[in-house]
């Protein structure tokens, strides 16, 4: 146990750089769709735009800082099927606001 | 039988311990059930937005709610997912009480979290604005209760772990708990984005 503590502390340090990195840039990516809508500073579309956008890219530095999914052999299957189940949500939500959207129109 | 017999003792032999191997492919196992998570929340937001202009003459986002208390929720959680980085980084060193301190870290800001969307429940249930009133808040309840459920489960997980690091220690299976704990409590962080965004972002603008 005792062999193991300077490596322990090693992994320890890369991951609270992660942590805080993580944490820096959600801050940030949090306060910005906040302030565009609460100040109305922006276009109503550049607006919308940065909202989700900041939302995609808060996604994206979660998952990569606090999950820890990359490009790694360890995080293979993790990132395989989080793929796929992007995939399957994107025909779930993108097909469910597209056929009811037509639908709507229709009526 | 035998065969059983056979194979637990040549793992004897060679020296790996079941759970030694067994750690990577739980946290897959959980992993695969996060996605299947995923699938119902995106189910949950195809509903929400499917439905959000449905108002049936009663309010609307725009009414209902207030940007600077979500921003408050929001930040709430996303400390107390930040703060499970002291739990995550406790376990190389084996250091124990920094994995209390943030565990306590995270059940308290976890259960802010909760007590602030209770709050925001009862008051808008209230008003009049209860789920029974319109297809928007129909949807709304059902999205943003069903994440605020996993966050409840969360907190009494966390409860339970604190409880299992004070009594056990560190040990191999409590490590691979809290690894998994983790995992959850991040996931819901990053399904809150979608709700601030979409449901409070998007209603109010």
């Amino acid at each position: 146990m005792r062999e193991t503590q300077p490596d322990g502390g090693r992994a320890g340090a890369a991951l609270a750089r992660a942590y805080l990195t993580g944490f820096c840039l959600s801050l940030l990516l949090t306060a910005a769709p906040f302030v565009a809508v609460m100040t109305g500073a922006l276009s109503p579309g550049a607006t919308v735009f940065c909202v989700f956008a900041a939302a995609a890219l808060q996604m994206v530095v979660q998952l990569r800082y606090f999950l820890h999914v990359d490009a790694s052999r360890a995080m293979h299957w993790n990132l395989m099927s989080l793929l796929f189940t992007f995939f399957i949500v994107f025909l779930f939500v993108g097909g469910s606001i597209w056929i009811m959207h037509s639908l709507h129109y229709r009526m | 039988m035998m065969a059983v017999e056979a194979v637990h003792t040549q793992e004897i032999v060679a020296g790996h311990p079941e759970h030694h191997d067994m750690e990577p492919i739980r946290s897959l196992g959980f992993w695969i059930y996060l996605m299947s998570d995923l699938v119902l929340f995106a189910a949950l937001f195809a509903t929400y937005v499917v439905l959000s202009r449905n108002f049936a003459g009663g309010p609307t986002g725009k009414d209902l709610f207030d940007l600077s208390f979500v921003l408050i929720e929001t930040m709430l959680l996303l400390c107390s997912s930040a703060a499970y980085g002291l739990t995550m980084t406790a376990m190389p060193a084996g250091n124990a009480r920094q994995a209390m301190v943030g565990l306590t870290l995270t059940l308290l800001l976890g259960l802010g979290f909760v007590s602030m969307e209770l709050r925001e429940f009862t008051q808008l249930i209230s008003e009049g604005a209860g789920p029974q009133r319109s297809a928007f808040l129909s949807a709304f309840f059902t999205l943003v209760g069903t994440h605020g459920a996993h966050v409840t489960c969360g907190l009494v997980w966390l409860a339970v772990m604190l409880f299992q690091v004070a009594t056990k220690g560190l040990t191999a299976p409590v490590m691979g708990r809290l690894t998994r704990l983790g995992m959850f409590w991040h996931f819901l962080d990053v399904v809150w984005i979608g709700v601030f965004s979409v449901v409070y972002l998007m209603g109010v603008w």
